[in-house]
């Protein structure tokens, strides 16, 4: 497993997954369960260091929501490669919430999922795989047109086929 | 009909290069069946009895006689000289190499074909009513809504893992042919009391082990908002529908759970949050589509065609063809052909090479090129004049394309069962070749009139049983075949579920059962009754009693 994050390999992860049962330390960045966060949430105020929530498949997101802009990071976990609620909860992470920070795929991402989920909104990827790089590599430029728009800033087929389309949401 | 641009070739291009490489690691042993497994399922390819299977999408059943002639040559080169049309309107080659899918898919994508979403838990080619665009009681042709939700349903990021798999089927008709009920989303075109077009928004339906009709969740959605809308029905099943058992996941279970009202309830809000996701198409592309399904260029004939009407005064046969087989075109002089896959003692919905390259040129020289492929397992011309409907038909005669059955007792669904599928209970395909044979006589099968008989090799219900006037489904009993039957199915406007007769009955007798239903229905129908009306009124008792003896 490697932490691939805007197309490179990050060795010194700063985050810290703290389990469920854990201590959670005094100093430094940490990720906590949403049930966690939901349950001890104000002993998180006081604490001088950036927290990060860990999603589960099936967390109910929206008791998240009023919180969101106080996560450095929000860890999305697929129990499975084929469990995809963790797609849905990238989106409305990105376009209902507003969430800016860093969305990581952690948990079964393998390679033939990380461009489906970039396009969700992750972009950070904690990939299995021998070589994850070269799988980040080569899964990311496999496709070149894509024909929904979804939460990425490729330009979907339907935009490009009448490209003198004066912008719609020019503001 | 839709023709793909640069942009759509350019997908599939990048589509068959991504699985060639896939099939190489695997052959070469980089990756073992577990991993490759469901990259293949991506593909359409299924392994199965003795081969691996491909499933090739026939987007809402559409084809050109140019893709017609390909799939011709698919079957001949790569499988054992045929295909087998399915209820889904695609068609499945049995005897594939896995070596040689790659090919197969590189073959297609030089006529705008491919395998993509043909399997796994990933929306699905999306149906449609057969007679889109002709039907003289259509609202709006609903094939430019398909093809819409086929480019935002291919490779979506968000809803490729789903928990189930998921269909949905649209007509723009009143009367449904394109079996709306059974799909997890039905959408059905109509107008509201101002005069706009809309969709009747249907979810939930489904067949296997626990058949559901859809309910309606929406009974108007002004047109333009389907795409936002379908992304709200999907999001919602993505995030609450069951993971934890197969037989449980699909949308059916969890409408079923909460309620209709309530999932009504959970899409509407969804829908008014995401509203704003600029998701709808661009106008400039709507038109780009829609001008895809242009009819072709008719003929301003006269209503009445002398000398077809002539013919059939002077020939039965092509008669009791025309009676059967002709439908109704919204273009006067011109008819829709249905050409019945389900010759005496054949395998219903398989084509041989010859058959689909004899269809091919058939629908060029009538049809305008163009073919379709209906959920009964039979092919539709769309565009044929009056006047050519006798040398059509004689055409057809020839590659044994003439059988005067659409909508008969032996125009039967039948799923590929025991002959091929690895989950079968019992062999679907002889049953459905021994019912025809029973009732062979044209005579026979005219007094008795419309009757849909539907076989499924097992509760998942490829065959649509459910929803058959008679339903016949493969059971297994301490390892012998045995088949349940149900009456008064229906997958039309007036959908209804079958209801179980008694006890299954062995491989030798279902024929016979059959027999004696049938019997039971011509001695107590009221003059001018179908099956189904004789049996919405009696219902099981007097059929039960002639199957089973009074008890
Ligand atoms: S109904 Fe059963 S036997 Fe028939 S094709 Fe489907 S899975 Fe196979």
């Amino acid at each position: 497993m490697a932490l691939v994050k805007n197309g490179t390999l990050v060795a010194d992860d700063e985050w810290r997954f703290v389990a469920e049962a854990d201590e959670i330390p005094a100093e430094g960045a940490v990720v906590v369960t949403a049930r966690r966060w939901l349950k001890e949430r104000d002993r998180f105020a006081g604490r001088n260091a950036p927290t990060g929530i860990k999603i589960e498949a099936g967390d109910d997101i929206k008791a998240l929501a009023a919180d969101i802009d106080r996560f450095g990071l929000v860890a999305v976990d697929f129990p499975k490669f084929n469990d995809g609620r963790g797609y849905s909860t990238a989106h409305l992470l990105r376009e209902r919430y507003g969430y800016k920070g860093e969305i990581r795929a952690v948990g079964r991402v393998l390679r033939d999922s990380l461009l489906y989920m970039h396009r969700c909104g992750f972009d950070a990827f904690d990939i299995v795989d021998k070589d994850p790089l070269g799988a980040w590599r080569q899964k990311l430029g496999e496709m070149s047109v894509f024909y929904q728009p979804a939460t990425d800033d490729r330009t979907p087929a339907r935009e490009l086929r009448h490209p003198r389309r004066p912008l719609a949401r020019a503001s | 009909m839709y023709r793909y641009d640069e942009y759509d070739h350019r997908i599939l291009a990048e589509r068959v290069e991504q699985f060639r490489d896939q099939v190489g690691r695997r052959i070469a042993g980089d990756i073992s069946e577990d991993e490759f497994k469901p990259l293949r399922l991506m593909n359409g390819l299924y392994l199965q009895l003795h081969a691996y299977m491909l499933r090739v999408a026939i987007p809402y059943g559409m084809l050109s006689s140019t893709q017609l002639r390909k799939l011709a040559y698919i079957a001949r080169r790569f499988d054992k000289g045929y295909g087998h049309f399915t209820t889904r309107q695609n068609i499945q080659y049995h005897w594939i190499k896995l070596e040689q899918a790659p090919d197969i898919l590189g073959e297609l994508a030089e006529v705008e074909m491919h395998a993509i979403q043909t399997s796994g838990n990933c929306v699905r080619n999306t149906t449609a009513d057969q007679f889109a665009g002709v039907a003289f009681d259509e609202i709006e042709d609903p094939r430019v809504w398909c093809e819409i939700v086929r480019q935002w349903s291919t490779f979506h990021p968000e809803f490729s893992f789903l928990p189930r798999k998921f269909k949905i089927a649209i007509t723009g008709s009143p009367h449904d042919r394109a079996a709306l009920c059974v799909h997890d989303i039905g959408l059905r075109m109509h107008r509201d009391a101002a005069g706009e077009i809309g969709f009747e928004v249907m979810v939930g339906g489904g067949q296997g082990r626990t058949p559901m009709l859809a309910e309606t969740i929406r009974p108007f959605l002004p047109k333009q908002y389907l795409l936002s809308y379908l992304e709200a029905i999907l999001r919602v099943y993505n995030q609450l529908g069951r993971r934890d058992n197969i037989h449980k996941a699909r949308i059916k279970i969890l409408v079923g759970a909460v309620g209709a009202a309530e999932f009504a309830r959970l899409v509407e809000a969804e829908w008014q949050a995401s509203r704003n996701e600029d998701l709808e198409l661009p106008a400039a592309e709507f038109e780009r589509i829609h001008a895809h399904f242009a009819l072709p260029p008719y003929e301003a004939l006269p209503a009445e065609t002398p000398a077809f009407h002539a013919k059939r005064f002077e020939n039965r046969e092509f008669a009791r063809w025309v009676r059967t087989n002709v439908s109704r075109h919204k273009q006067p002089g011109y008819a829709i052909v249905t050409v019945s896959l389900k010759p005496e003692g054949g395998v219903p919905g398989d084509a041989s090479d010859r058959q689909m390259e004899a269809m091919a040129d058939i629908a060029e020289r009538f049809s305008f090129g163009e073919v379709r492929v209906t959920h009964e397992q039979n092919l539709v011309l769309a565009h044929v004049k009056e006047a050519d409907l006798y040398e059509l038909w004689r055409n057809l005669g020839f590659f044994d394309l003439a059988a005067a059955n659409a909508g008969l007792i032996t125009d039967i669904i039948a799923c590929p069962g025991l002959d091929y599928c690895s989950l079968a209970n019992a062999r679907s395909i002889p049953v459905s070749q021994a019912i025809g044979r029973r009732f062979a006589d044209p005579e026979r099968q005219a007094r008795i009139g419309e009757l849909k008989i539907k076989i499924s090799g097992c509760i998942n219900a490829c065959g649509h049983h459910h929803v058959g006037h008679i339903g016949i489904l493969g059971v297994d009993k301490k390892g012998e075949e045995f088949y349940q039957i149900t009456l008064g199915g229906s997958a039309d406007e007036t959908a209804a579920l079958g209801d179980i007769v008694g006890p299954a009955f062995a491989y030798d007798r279902v024929v016979d059962a059959v027999d004696t239903i049938v019997d039971t229905y011509l001695g107590i129908r009221i003059e001018g009754e179908r099956f189904l009306d004789t049996y919405r009124r009696v219902g099981l008792q007097p059929f039960k009693e002639r199957l089973y003896g009074a008890r």
